[in-house]
């Protein structure tokens, strides 16, 4: 590698070979001037932590796919074990064929588009998709052809970093910019009730097609039956939305597995802590005013928001994917807002617009992503007026202050007095 | 081009690319976003525009020793409207469907800036021949944008051209529909309008980049 990296020095490909040389090995050259920090977590640090992070739901994520799978086939196991039900090889193996190709498209596209610009331009490959291209797969239903998701990845990868100058200047967050391409130009991929558990589109279209000898499977996600106002039809307990035993895209389900994500995330100080809760407040408060409204009785229960509406406020925060957008997009860096203040504010109108989209369209049953989207555009304008907040206050200290003379402004009285 | 003399073929030749009204100048991009979906519209827009903004060119610069300039927005607008409202009704005479889809966008022609924009810095200081010139260059330029726009949108988006479909049926799953390729419904929404012209002023700009702004 060394030698490849010395052969193309200084040649179009040389970006290329220079990324692959500081992944695998610690670079061999040290600037040679002016001070620096010297720190140990740089960028490629840094993503790594996240995906760290993000490990335990990807592998959860690979057995849920199976449990999804054969229990929409058998029903729900009634006596549920985790041991026997769910981490069984049957379960993984479903994983493996559907999970591991998303993952393999995403990175793969994803990089190789990441490396022809950074041909083009002649620039080092930045490590930005590192985690765009396990975010992915973990938001998009199970079943999404993988041309689809390649070509989304394209779309996310060009227009939403590349055209703005590549990782670090993006205004959206990748994935999710990937994830909106998907929703909105195949929605029938991407929403009701046939795409999140295995199999469940192929055989309707199948029994469509006038097959008997498969039985129709079918996993609408909870949110999906509380915008229909079906709550009560809803088998799943609360500890099933914790765990994460329910159907969803491929890895928003585990709540347990993405609030442990985001402790490691918040105590190596790599996300926002502040983002983190003050989203999850943000979500609480509109949950809990629509409990309000519903508790004054000022909905009927023939109303079509009454079924997303009476969800308890803290369960909005176990199923779909807020907790997931919270933890894992909200948090970027490099989209979210800058200043202190800034984050309180950019989270909580992301929890906030989060369950407001939820509940008042439920053409959107999933408003994480474009309430992060939504912040995102807007986090420049906020951390703006906090700025300006800032001098404005320190402005006035100013003005009120009472500037005391300084002790040297007398000795040089004392001595003109002496000279003289 | 042995019709017009040089600088007279400057003036159709330049907004096709290196002036071209939409991706330089950033004019009329309201319409460029709503009408796009299908080619067919597209196309129809284009004449349109072709028609307003060549007459309109002349019927200005023929006025033009005579129009009081406190008052020429009001008559530049009176003249515009009264060509759109041609539009209209050929177009509803002729055409009564299309001129449903497109709906008030042909009304809206009035207010494109392209339109306003040659009056005020062209047809106001040149003669008939060259304003006529001048108009019928800036909508080629502005309808060759349509076109291509309307292209990707509606081939990608819909499968088809002018309406008759290129891909195979998608509900009958033949032609490139078999393979599993489904219908982009991206493209038929206006943002993707947006990014489409977006991608074209970048592939402009980055093949020659004196066209790129200093800010």
């Amino acid at each position: 590698m060394h030698d490849l990296k010395m052969k193309y020095k200084g040649k179009k490909m040389a970006p290329a070979i220079n990324a692959f040389h500081t992944f695998l090995f610690t670079p061999n050259e040290t600037t040679h001037s002016g001070a620096h920090v010297r720190a140990a977590d740089d960028l490629k640090r840094t993503m790594n932590t996240v995906i760290m992070a993000l490990l335990p739901v990807l592998l959860f994520s690979m057995f849920n796919a199976g449990y999804q799978h054969f229990s929409a086939i058998n029903g729900f196991p009634e006596n549920f074990s985790v041991m026997e039900h769910f981490l069984t090889w049957d379960n993984f193996w479903i994983g493996v064929v559907k999970v591991l190709p998303l993952l393999a498209v995403s990175y793969g596209v994803g990089l190789l588009v990441e490396f022809i610009f950074a041909v083009i331009k002649g620039h080092e490959v930045e490590e930005g998709y590192l985690v765009t291209g396990i975010l992915v797969p973990l938001i998009v239903p199970i079943d999404t052809p993988l041309w689809m998701l390649a070509v989304a990845v394209v779309f996310g990868v060009v227009i939403g970093k590349e055209v703005f100058g590549g990782t670090g200047m993006n205004i959206l967050n990748p994935a999710l910019t990937i994830r909106a391409f998907l929703f909105f130009a195949y929605p029938t991929w991407m929403s009701g009730d046939k795409v999140w558990v295995h199999e469940a589109r192929e055989r309707s279209e199948q029994i469509l097609a006038g097959a008997t000898d498969v039985d129709a499977i079918s996993g609408e996600t909870i949110l999906g039956f509380l915008a229909q106002n079906k709550g009560a039809e809803m088998s799943y307990t609360v500890s099933d939305m914790f765990y994460g035993f329910i159907p969803g895209s491929v890895g928003e389900t585990p709540t347990l597995l993405i609030l442990l994500g985001g402790l490691f995330l918040i105590f190596s100080k790599i996300a926002s802590w502040r983002i983190m809760l003050s989203a999850v407040l943000g979500s609480l408060f509109m949950g809990l005013v629509f409990n309000g409204v519903v508790d004054q009785g000022w909905i009927t229960e023939t109303s079509k928001f009454y079924g997303l509406m009476s969800f308890d406020f803290w369960k909005h925060l176990l199923v779909g994917g807020l907790a997931f957008g919270i933890v894992y997009m909200a948090t970027d860096p490099v989209t979210g807002a800058q200043t202190n203040r800034g984050k309180w504010v950019y989270g909580f109108l992301i929890g906030f617009l989060s369950v407001m989209i939820r509940v008042f369209n439920p053409a959107y049953p999933e408003g994480v992503f474009l309430a992060i989207l939504l912040m995102n555009v807007f986090a420049p304008t906020i951390d703006h007026y906090v700025v300006r907040g800032n001098i404005k206050r320190r402005m006035k200290r100013l003005e009120n202050a009472v500037i005391l003379p300084k002790d040297t402004d007398g000795k040089t009285a004392e001595l003109k007095a002496e000279t003289v | 081009m042995a019709l017009l003399s040089k600088k007279d073929a400057n003036l159709i030749l330049d907004p096709l690319a290196d002036n071209n009204p939409i991706t330089i100048q950033v004019l009329g991009i309201c319409s460029a976003l709503a009408i796009t979906a299908e080619l067919k519209a597209s196309a129809v827009m284009a004449i349109s525009v072709m028609f307003v903004l060549g007459a309109g060119n002349v019927v200005i610069s023929l006025m033009r020793n005579i129009i009081p300039s406190k008052i020429r927005i009001i008559v530049q607008l009176i003249v515009v409207a009264a060509l759109v409202i041609i539009v209209d009704q050929v177009l509803k005479a002729y055409q009564y469907e299309l001129s449903k889809t497109l709906a008030v966008f042909v009304g809206l022609i009035i207010t494109n800036c392209i339109i306003m924009g040659r009056f005020e810095a062209f047809a106001l200081a040149n003669g008939p021949w060259r304003s006529f010139l001048d108009g019928i260059g800036n909508s080629l330029g502005y309808g060759i944008i349509l076109i291509i726009v309307g292209f990707f949108r509606e081939l990608l988006g819909s499968g088809t051209l002018f309406g008759i479909p290129v891909l195979g049926d998608p509900i009958e799953k033949t032609g490139l529909y078999a393979t599993g390729y489904e219908n982009n419904g991206f493209m038929i929404i206006p943002p993707a309008a947006l990014i489409v012209v977006g991608i074209i002023i970048w592939v402009q700009r980055s093949r020659n980049p004196a066209l790129i702004e200093e800010n």
